[in-house]
């Protein structure tokens, strides 16, 4: 088993170890405190697989997963993560949510704190409403994606993989291709992946580039066969539908020509080099099934299960005050 | 008619007669060379200056304007309903008198929409002193090259706001590291000179007279000062807040730094503290735009554009003076000569004749910006918490001292 590359000497006992009361971003986590949420997930990915006696420790706290915006895999990955742990877990989707009647996001968070959850999980289409309802709750919160801001769990759960799969995270060369622009998993991956001291490499057509990208640590590339020269790791983002109709890119086969992944392009990177994605996939857009279903190169199933271990060790880390574990009360 | 004032012992600033220090005089509301009879008041050393003329305020909110030392507002189009009809210019004109003096800016075009002219000449004799824009640029050239001339024919300033529509979009913010670790969506500062390039092009072709409302960007106030120089009519403003705070103040997601145009990087906002000392800008002014919760107590990107700025532009101006980015002379042509100029009144100086409206002003009592305790209807301001020198210790509209 592959060890935490920043590990301190000596660990402080107690919740100094990881002193945040919410999981708003990556932004402002320590490397150690990142390299503490993997160690704690690998501690779950083992627990999943052998399914013995299940570990209820979230037994009576009400998990409520509010989700303003669609989602189907992050949504069913909270809700399992927070089943196996035994929690109550409510579900709330904007669609049946009185969002819709106008309420106020912040009077959303009233009633979701009146209602005295243990721990409130949203996504959200705008950039920063997590931070906004986190300030307004007494619960701890978890960021399941805010608009085109920040993902953290999908960035813990990338990180893990990589560090399984590769062993290290460590001066890794990483390349991010895709719609950047928008994207809040790409975000997060940079700030965990540079806090964890890899390589990053961010590639996209100009259109879907970030400006001042450089200033968060990454190298941008425009020419995704040039990217890819030497990659420990290549990770795909999803170009959205709405983004394919020409205002960004001028149609798929066009992207695909120049950024799909492809069994010949993936063939620049290391032999092996490892692909992922975080979900859903366009395959023949972005990535080629050949290369998605690669029994040895395609971590992206794995992807899928480190997530649900993640999402059991933000929810177990993150309850512990309220749960008066020890040293952490 | 209202007492005679006999100020004395101040120190007197004013755009037009420099700075002296002595007695003032005010009778039958005007300044003038001497009173009998006069109530004295002794100053104390402290500024006697115009009082404020705020061109552009997005909303009347009278105990803002009050603090501010402010009797004399250019109302912005963008009402509701929008003020492109005669009654509803009338009814602005007058809904603020005796203390404060409302100039309404009228539309521009009819419903603010940007396709048809609307009926400036009937809103400017119902009161109107100058025609704008809005809060939106006008995005066909064809429109604005008619609203320019036909301004003209009237003797109207056109009021623009300057950002290209087309690149906006719907960016909340401008493009740089802030808005990219933020995730929010943004726009170039470019969108700024490419709007000044071609409404200062189609006001030189028309001969025509053009204000923008506020100048941001380092290009953009290169483009009015080439203009200038060419004898173009051009002026500009700006608010305190593009001269002192840059795009990494909404880090954390504040909405109250939510502005229209939204804060630039620190290379522009010193481009405009240089144009402020240059002489490039001819107005500050507040751009006082409250906001309740309800607008703001949202996400960044949904919380609605506007800072309330009435009570701490004095202040926040008397710090750039402070700082020696400007003179309190010049501080005082752009606070109130020349927004005047602009509207095309008689107003802002301190020469016998000219309308008493008079600030007595401490430069040096110190306060802290609070966002809770703000005078008026919101305190949605960027600068909460922010310690400044500088109040209005009494406030006249002509010569009639406002309680």
């Amino acid at each position: 088993m592959p060890s935490s590359d920043h590990r301190p000497a000596s660990l402080i006992p107690g919740g100094a170890v990881f002193p945040h009361r919410h999981l708003t971003g990556i932004e402002g986590l320590q490397p150690h405190e990142i390299a503490f949420l993997l160690d704690e997930a690998e501690g779950w990915i083992a627990a999943n697989r052998e399914r013995g006696t299940p570990d209820k420790r979230l037994a009576g706290l009400t998990q409520i997963n509010a989700f303003f915006e669609n989602s189907t895999r992050t949504l069913l990955s909270f809700e399992i993560a927070g089943k196996r742990l035994g929690a109550d877990v409510v579900n709330m989707h904007a669609a049946q949510s009185s969002v819709k009647k106008g309420e106020t996001l912040i009077d959303t968070a009233m009633t979701l704190n009146a209602m005295r959850a243990d721990v409130i999980v949203i996504r959200h289409m705008s950039s920063g409403a997590v931070r906004l309802i986190a300030d307004k709750v007494d619960c701890p919160v978890l960021n399941a994606g805010d608009g085109r801001h920040e993902h953290p769990t999908q960035a813990l759960l990338d990180a893990l993989t990589i560090r399984r799969r590769r062993g290290t995270i460590h001066n890794q060369r990483v390349v991010i291709c895709g719609d950047v622009l928008h994207s809040r998993v790409a975000r997060s991956n940079i700030l965990a992946l540079t806090a964890l001291a890899a390589e990053v490499r961010v590639c996209a057509p100009s259109t879907l580039m970030p400006p001042a990208i450089e200033r968060m640590g990454v190298t941008p590339f425009i020419d995704f066969d040039a990217a890819l020269e030497g990659a420990d790791v290549v990770m795909m983002l999803r170009l959205q539908t709405e983004r394919m109709a020409g205002g960004y890119v001028p149609s798929t086969r066009e992207y695909h020509l120049r950024y799909g992944l492809t069994l010949k392009r993936l063939a620049r990177a290391k032999a092996d080099a490892l692909v992922m994605h975080p979900g859903p996939m366009n395959r023949g857009v972005e990535i080629d099934s050949n290369v998605a279903d690669h029994a040895e190169r395609s971590a992206i199933t794995e992807q899928v299960e480190m997530g649900v271990a993640v999402r059991m060790a933000c929810l177990d880390v993150l309850t512990r005050r309220s749960r008066g574990v020890e040293g952490w009360a | 008619m209202s007492g005679a004032l006999h100020f004395r012992n101040a120190r007197i600033i004013c755009a037009e007669g420099g700075e002296r220090h002595g007695d003032l005089f005010v009778a039958d509301g005007r300044i003038v060379d001497s009173a009998r009879g006069a109530e004295t008041i002794d100053c104390r050393g402290a500024l006697l200056m115009p009082a404020i003329v705020d061109l552009g305020v997005a909303s009347i909110d009278r105990a803002a304007f009050r603090a501010g030392g402010i009797v004399r507002v250019g109302l912005m189009p963008d009402q509701s309903p929008v003020l492109d009809e005669p009654g509803i210019v009338q009814r602005s004109a007058l809904i603020g008198r005796p203390d404060l003096w409302i100039h309404p800016i009228a539309a521009a075009t009819r419903g603010l929409a940007g396709t048809d002219l609307a009926e400036m000449a009937i809103c400017a004799s119902a009161g109107a002193r100058a025609v704008g824009t809005g809060r939106g640029w006008i995005t066909d050239s064809g429109v604005m090259a008619r609203v320019l001339a036909y301004a003209r024919d009237l003797g109207l300033t056109v009021v623009a706001h300057s950002e290209d529509a087309g690149l906006v979009g719907d960016a909340v913010a401008t493009e740089g590291e802030t808005a990219t670790r933020l995730g929010l969506p943004a726009a170039p500062a470019l969108s700024e000179p490419l709007a000044i390039a071609r409404d200062l092009m189609l006001t030189e072709a028309a001969d025509a007279r053009l204000h923008l409302r506020q100048v941001t960007t380092a290009a953009g106030f290169e483009l009015v000062r080439a203009a200038k120089r060419r004898g173009v009519r051009v002026t500009c403003g700006i608010t305190p807040a593009h001269l002192l705070l840059s795009d990494n103040a909404m880090s954390d997601f504040r909405t109250f730094t939510r502005l229209s145009p939204p804060l630039r990087s620190e290379e522009d906002r010193r481009a405009a503290l240089a144009a402020l000392a240059d002489g490039t800008i001819d107005v500050l002014c507040s751009g006082h735009d409250p906001r309740g919760p309800e607008e703001k107590r949202l996400p960044f990107a949904d919380a609605s554009a506007g800072a309330a700025g009435a009570v701490t532009l004095l202040p926040l101006a008397l710090g750039l003076a402070r700082d020696g980015h400007l003179s309190l002379e010049r501080l005082s042509a752009l606070l109130s000569r020349n927004p005047a100029a602009v509207l095309g009144i008689d107003a802002g100086s301190l020469q016998p004749g000219a309308e008493a409206d008079i600030m007595l002003v401490d430069q040096n009592a110190p306060w802290q910006i609070s966002a809770d305790t703000l005078p008026g209807t919101a305190g949605n301001t960027p600068f909460d918490g922010l310690p400044v020198q500088g109040r209005v210790l009494r406030l006249f509209k002509g010569g009639r001292e406002l309680g």
